[in-house]
């Protein structure tokens, strides 16, 4: 018996440089068990995707039975990858997830080289987004902070911030769309 | 909250990052940084073997440099030119080891070699598996050892406490996904975790412990996690219930001990503790159709916050519609209201899945979709292109059924037209083409032949079929549409998209004002077409029309003279006259020379049956053109399907081909043509198909021979049958061929009376092999040379079935058949067919399999049901009727079952018929 077929399902996570090549994937289907499939097909949607531009809002493509929604960040395009029938608002949610809990770890400091100086971070994040394909979280905020162990060694959980540290924190977050 | 999420880790990651610019810059000048690479590596594992180091750390290092040595050493230099420079955390100079984040550091390097040198990961993983096979093949296997090592040290890493270095161990655990017999070693480390008082660490252990355990160990330890179910911490609680679903798959009695505690956390306050509740509730009953009817039910009463938990309700309400039986016209739907509702919803997600939920509703009225058109909608004015995707496909798919409704989105549709994404803008358009109205046609056909090329295959075959449903829709417009399809036809493209236009003229063709020019478009095609099997299928299918358009359409031989003894009319026959002449040689319409002749215009009705049969289902090109030879053996069944249909055609091509040969004409008329089978692999030097005929007690077995070596000729073609692996059968006669033509057909015959009379039907495995008289062409001349000598080429077996001795036989009211027939002929067999996609699928597979005619459209099984009835009828030589009763039944795993009854006029043919079954 396989998973339960009405679950919404994420097919893979991708984070490539601004060349097509790998910096972190994460494949949750049996699609592309080999290497060489997991290339081939990583160059097939760069390609599809690196002409367009998905700077400001994530941009979605559809092709050979699978959705691919995707967004560029500084020198990096982050991918989510879904079955053709599943709801495009929800790979959406996972990407959002992706590329924000990842500008969340590396303070908004987003470039290939401070990825992959940080490699663990986004590891960690695609982690605590994605369990083998099923959504475990979306809100970018409890990636961050479950991937940086917060509360594992005495701090403060996120649930119980106080009010001086939730204001700085939507200060931020208002500043930073501000300044898109 | 961004500013302190880091602060514990943050100096370390930000701090370096000034300081290595320069090296970074040397990095980019100097690509032979590749180089020294390996070592820089070997330097690092030097470091690791440090004495000053502490030895648990040097124990995880020294492990993760061999396992990373050996990656370098297996990799090719082609993988190797694959990886990226490395980053500086890579490079020993940059931190001194003995920073206590080293040990992450190492870790993560695993983790880049695992995600990035990606043979190894492979290898790692295979071996893994392997070795939980075959312990003692692999244990001499490198690799295997080394994976176990990493591991084995990793969980020395249990040891520390820094927090984010065992977030780290837990990842690496699961990217390395120990072989079973080591798992137990962390066992007892993430149990402990488990009741731990740190929820990030329970939470993390129960998700690896879960991912990593068997069945007897989950025993052990369901305890624990039963509790986790309800844990106070929404982490814990989400991580175990979806790893809860994804353990459903081998542990589903385990699981089903919580559901008391899963139905507790379904009302929980966190979205994805509720979110992965609901979806094990529904996993839990997911075989059990009342069960879920229930679960939707209870959770449409009870209040779903969770988003992501909504949209699953709205799936598993769609299905409970799905499943539900129709009632009676303008009866509203159960459920509908609670979709309807979640239009309403605050968010998108939930709107738009509850939209498209409405949208594919079977038979869904006007006054159902017009909700869900409406946030559709809007939807398409939003500023995000996901949104605006979805909302389109969605509508676009809505409209294939109706139009109409659609029709109010056209304004905003058109305005997508310029979309800078180009599926949308694809979208718009075959949207469009399918809600306008005649007068917009020739405005959007401009539009879309601008982007045409910029668009994928995949979206030029919707754009081809959006075309296609238009030129059914505006008879009118056919000229302008012709014309873009020709345009289309003459770019580059790939085979499924040519298919498509090709499929699309073929039924504009239909239509008799374009005929001509359709034609034309096709021949045009036919001379450079790359694709060899769509060329093929157009040149048959051109010849069918060209017949239909000189007016004769009396069966073959009708066709043939039709073909070859009349020179107009017009350019258009000439032209593909032409084209015939070219394709199969030069004598090929003249009847009475050559005994190959027939096999054009019998093709070309054998392409008639498939096409009805596959291409173009129920169009009126068949009704047409296959008028005579069809009503001949389908009994004037008033619509006969495409089995029967192609069926017949397959027969009339057959018959023909025998006919030409006089010494055939003494066995009376053909009972039945088999399908033609190859006895060559594709791309060999002679291509042999065979086509078993039976008629008068005999089997006749045409061959169709093609040589493919243009160096030489063969002459005297037969095919000897090797009898001796086969009872019943004996040897009457052999016309051989005079000569192999190359790269076209010819005929040698075998025919094989059947001992035992005309009832007879033995059956078996004839080895054939070809032999020819070999003249090789002399290079010089061109000319054969006179000498040749006897060669032989060996074939596969000819396989003779009782399947071959039962053809479909049309019948009006299966129950009186029935009854006529002796109930003592009676036989009945159950058979299990294991896991199948579907009744439909499975049922189609049986008849083809028979070889029968489905009765009373039986042959359709009703969406979503679970067991169903097929009545079939066929005859077996001699005119002797056999029927059958076929019933199919799936169980909820989705196997099916299947109990055959057969009645026939002796009790021999009844149990022939399950010898079929039994064969196949």
């Amino acid at each position: 018996m396989a998973l339960d077929p009405t679950c919404p399902k994420v097919k893979n996570l991708l984070l490539l440089d601004s060349e097509g090549k790998r910096i972190a994937v994460k494949y949750y289907s049996p699609e592309w068990s080999t290497v060489n499939s997991q290339a081939n097909y990583e160059k097939s949607v760069w390609g599809k995707t690196s002409r367009t531009n998905a700077r400001g809002e994530a941009e979605i493509v559809m092709f050979d039975d699978v959705l691919v929604v995707y967004k560029c960040l500084g020198d990096l395009m982050f991918y989510v990858t879904g079955g053709q029938d599943e709801n495009e608002l929800i790979l959406y949610a996972v990407l959002q997830a992706f590329y924000e809990s990842v500008s969340i770890l590396l303070r908004q400091q987003v470039d290939k080289k401070t990825v992959l100086e940080n490699l663990d971070l986004v590891l960690l994040a695609v982690d605590e987004i994605i369990d083998r394909g099923l959504v475990l979280e979306t809100e970018p905020q409890v990636v961050a902070s479950r991937v940086s162990m917060r509360g594992a060694d005495g701090d403060v959980p996120v649930v119980e911030q106080t009010f001086s540290q939730a204001f700085a924190s939507a200060r931020e977050q208002i500043a930073r769309s501000l300044l898109k | 909250m961004a500013a302190t999420a880091q602060d514990s880790t943050a100096p370390l990651r930000m701090g370096p990052e000034k300081k290595d610019e320069d090296q970074d810059e040397y990095e980019t000048e100097y690509s032979p940084f590749y180089g020294i690479e390996k070592g820089a590596v070997l330097q690092e594992a030097r470091i690791f073997h440090d004495p000053n180091l502490d030895p648990r750390r040097c124990s995880q290092a020294r492990s993760a440099a061999r396992a990373r040595r050996a990656a370098q050493q297996r990799r090719t230099p082609t993988d190797r030119a694959a990886l990226r420079p490395l980053p500086q955390w890579e490079r020993p100079i940059t931190r001194p080891p003995a920073a206590p984040t080293r040990r992450p550091q190492v870790i993560t390097k695993l983790l880049y070699l695992l995600n990035q040198g990606e043979t190894f990961t492979k290898q790692q993983q295979q071996q893994q598996q392997e070795q939980q096979q075959q312990l003692t093949a692999m244990a001499a296997a490198g690799g295997t050892k080394e994976a176990s090592e990493v591991f084995f040290a990793a969980t020395k890493l249990f040891q520390a406490r820094d927090p984010h270095l065992r977030r780290m161990v837990y990842l690496c655990i699961k990217d390395i996904c120990p072989g079973s017999d080591e798992v137990i070693i962390v066992t007892s480390s993430l149990m402990k975790d488990m009741n731990s008082t740190v929820d990030l660490y329970r939470a993390n252990a129960v998700r690896v412990l879960c991912q990593i355990v068997d069945s007897q160990l989950l025993a052990q330890i369901e305890r624990y996690l039963k509790q986790a179910v309800v844990d106070k911490s929404p982490v814990v609680a989400a991580s175990v219930l979806c790893s809860a679903v994804h353990l459903m798959a081998h542990n589903t009695d385990i699981i089903k001990r919580w559901v008391n505690e899963v139905q507790e956390a379904a009302q929980s306050k966190h979205p994805m503790v509720q979110f992965h509740a609901v979806a094990l509730l529904h996993a839990l009953r997911a075989t059990d159709r009342l069960a879920v009817s229930k679960l939707v039910t209870q959770l449409t009463k009870a209040s779903i916050k969770s988003p992501l938990a909504q949209c699953l309700l709205v799936r598993y309400v769609a299905q409970v519609i799905a499943d539900s039986q129709p009632g009676p016209s303008g009866e509203a739907r159960p459920f509908y209201d609670f979709l309807e509702s979640c239009l309403r919803h605050k968010g998108e997600l939930v709107i738009f899945e509850a939209a498209r939920a409405i949208c594919n509703l079977r038979d869904v009225s006007a006054r159902e979709l017009a909700p869900a058109i409406t946030v559709l909608q809007l939807f398409l004015s939003s500023s995000k292109p996901v949104l605006r995707f979805a909302a389109l496909r969605t509508l676009n798919r809505v409209a294939m059924t109706h139009p109409m409704a659609v029709t109010n989105c056209n304004i905003d549709m058109e305005g997508l037209i310029g979309d800078s994404n180009r599926s949308i803008a694809t979208l718009a358009i075959t949207t469009l083409l399918k809600t306008g109205n005649e007068g917009s046609v020739d405005k959007l056909l401009k539009q879309i032949g601008g982007f045409m090329g910029e668009i994928t295959d995949d979206f030029k075959v919707v754009v081809v079929e959006a075309i296609r449903a238009l030129a059914v829709k505006f008879p009118g417009k056919q000229r302008a549409l012709m014309a873009f399809l020709a345009g289309a036809l003459r770019e580059e493209g790939g085979f499924e998209y040519k298919k498509a236009i090709v499929a699309s003229i073929l039924q504009l063709i239909q239509i008799p004002d374009s005929k001509e020019a359709g034609l034309a478009h096709l021949c045009e095609f036919i001379e450079d077409c790359e694709f060899t099997f769509l060329s093929c299928q157009v040149r048959d299918r051109a010849t069918l029309h060209l017949a239909q358009l000189s007016g004769d359409l009396g069966g073959p031989a009708a066709l043939l003279s039709a073909a070859a003894r009349r020179p107009d009319p017009g350019a258009l026959e000439a032209r593909l006259k032409a084209y015939l002449a070219e394709g199969e040689g030069e004598e090929e319409f003249d009847l009475e020379s050559v005994p190959e002749a027939p096999s054009t215009p019998a093709r070309a009705a054998g392409a008639r049956g498939a096409a009805a049969g596959a291409m173009l289902p129920g169009t009126t090109g068949f009704g047409g053109g296959g008028g005579a030879p069809a009503a001949r053996g389908a009994g004037g069944a008033a619509a006969p399907a495409a089995v029967a249909a192609a069926f017949n055609a397959a027969q009339a091509e057959a018959e023909a081909a025998l006919k030409a040969v006089p010494e055939f004409a003494a066995y009376g008329p053909m009972f039945k043509a088999c399908p033609p089978a190859r006895l060559t692999e594709e791309d060999t030097e002679y291509a042999i198909t065979a086509v078993k005929h039976v008629l008068g007690g005999r089997l006749v077995v045409r061959f169709d021979c093609a040589n493919t070596v243009p160096e030489q000729v063969l002459q005297n073609v037969t095919v000897a049958l090797d009898l001796s692996g086969a009872e019943g059968f004996v040897e009457e006669a052999c016309i051989p061929l005079p000569q192999m033509p190359l790269n076209a057909t010819g005929h040698c015959w075998s025919v094989l009376r059947l001992a035992g009379g005309p009832g007879a039907m033995p059956s078996g495995k004839l080895g054939a092999v070809l032999r020819f008289t070999v003249k090789e062409i002399d290079p010089g001349t061109g000319e054969a040379e006179e000498e040749g000598y006897d060669d032989e080429y060996q074939l596969e077996d000819l396989d003779v079935s009782a399947a071959d001795y039962v053809k479909p036989r049309a019948l009006a009211n299966f129950r009186s058949a029935w009854e006529e027939l002796p109930a003592e002929t009676e036989r009945e067999d159950d058979y299990g067919l294991g896991p199948r996609e579907g009744l439909q699928e499975t049922a189609e597979a049986v008849v083809g399999i028979l070889g029968m005619q489905p009765c009373e459209g039986t042959e359709a099984v009703p969406p979503n049901a679970r067991s169903h009835a097929v009545l079939l009828s066929g005859s077996f030589p001699g005119d002797r009727p056999a029927l059958v009763r076929l019933l199919l039944g799936m169980d909820a795993g989705g196997s099916v079952a299947m109990k055959v009854v057969s009645r026939a006029v002796d009790e021999g043919l009844s149990e022939a018929v399950h010898a079929i079954i039994q064969e196949a």
